[in-house]
């Protein structure tokens, strides 16, 4: 089996639903910006994780097992993985 | 009654001394300061998880402390039917640690608060509460950022249900209303309990309030409530 390293960009965001307060205020920074074309604004975190992995899904296994674990608070935020991509072709293991 | 309360103490924590103080002066309960990489509660009566900025709030206020020794320790000593007091960051560990329902948003109007105001205690039958009367008013410090309590609709009915949430924001006068809600928390909640009744979580600080020569000393009322119930059940 051959192991890579994989390059992850995690998005952390309020569930919709959950109230954010921080959107709302930078929204309205932006609004008295002149911008008044915002709609909404959410206001999370992006984790940039470096993981070994054998392939694409199980690397995508880890992160959600990951955000579920400690990287996003189950109550009040959702987890995306927006990108992807391999760092380090590996060598073979097998 | 053996070794008394342990105050853990984790890193960045600043509300341990406070505590520690106001179980040994003001109470007069035997009190102990246990550090984070304790592995082992045993010989304690009763576990406080105290206020601060535990690892810096890196990641998430209180997601990192749960990872400690003590806390697998704290696990087991709650589950036996200990009982726990979580104040503020305290608050916030035991529900990352989800030894309590919910999480905690930035305050509704993104200030940090720092100020004196009213609590109503909306259910007794608590170690934390045995020295205070529903219904009664208490005039308590806060001081936080995060402190906008939230839950989904589902938890918060049965907290409701359970009679469960044991503090709620007040007027002086003991109105729970929006006015009185100054963090934007769910339901006015400012303290909540687990389903076994002996895990208590709350915004404000009692241990801020037991000295007389500082101000109101409602808390310290709070706090010799676990010497109340040590004695009745030792």
């Amino acid at each position: 089996m051959t192991e890579m390293v994989w390059r992850v960009e995690l998005v952390v965001l309020p569930k919709d639903g959950v109230n954010d307060p921080q959107g709302e205020a930078v929204k309205g920074g932006l609004d008295k910006l002149g911008h008044r074309t915002i709609e909404r604004v959410r206001v999370g975190r992006h984790l940039q994780l470096d993981i070994r992995g054998t392939s694409e899904s199980d690397v995508r296994a880890q992160v959600n097992l990951m955000a579920v674990q400690l990287l996003a608070n189950q109550v009040i935020e959702q987890s995306s993985i927006s990108a992807m991509s391999v760092l380090k072709s590996g060598e073979a293991t097998g | 009654m053996k070794r008394g309360v342990a105050v853990l103490t984790f890193p960045g924590s600043n509300g341990d001394t406070d505590a520690l103080h106001a179980f040994q002066d003001q109470v007069g309960i035997a009190a102990e300061l246990v550090d984070y990489r304790a592995t082992s509660l045993a010989g304690f009566d009763a576990v406080v998880l105290p206020g601060g900025f535990s690892y810096g709030d890196y990641l998430r206020c209180g997601a990192i402390a749960c990872f400690s020794p003590v806390v697998d320790a704290l696990r087991a000593f709650a589950l036996r039917g200990g009982p726990v007091l979580g104040i503020c960051n305290g608050f916030q560990i035991l529900m990352e640690a989800q030894l309590l329902p919910g999480a905690l948003l930035k305050n509704q109007s993104l200030e940090f608060r720092s100020e004196w105001l009213h609590v109503r205690v909306e259910s007794g039958n608590t170690p934390w509460t045995a020295a205070v009367k529903e219904r009664e008013v208490l005039t308590l410090p806060v001081a936080h950022g995060l402190g906008n309590y939230y839950a989904d609709p589902n938890t918060i009915n049965r907290l409701r249900e359970g009679a469960r949430i044991i503090f709620r924001y007040c007027s002086a006068t003991g109105e729970v209303d929006s006015d009185s809600n100054f963090n934007g928390s769910a339901d006015n909640i400012a303290g909540i309990c687990n389903a076994g009744r002996n895990v208590v979580g709350l915004m404000p600080h009692p241990e801020r309030a037991s000295d007389p020569l500082l101000g109101p000393t409602d808390g310290a009322r709070l706090l010799r409530s676990i010497e109340m119930f040590l004695a009745v059940t030792a």
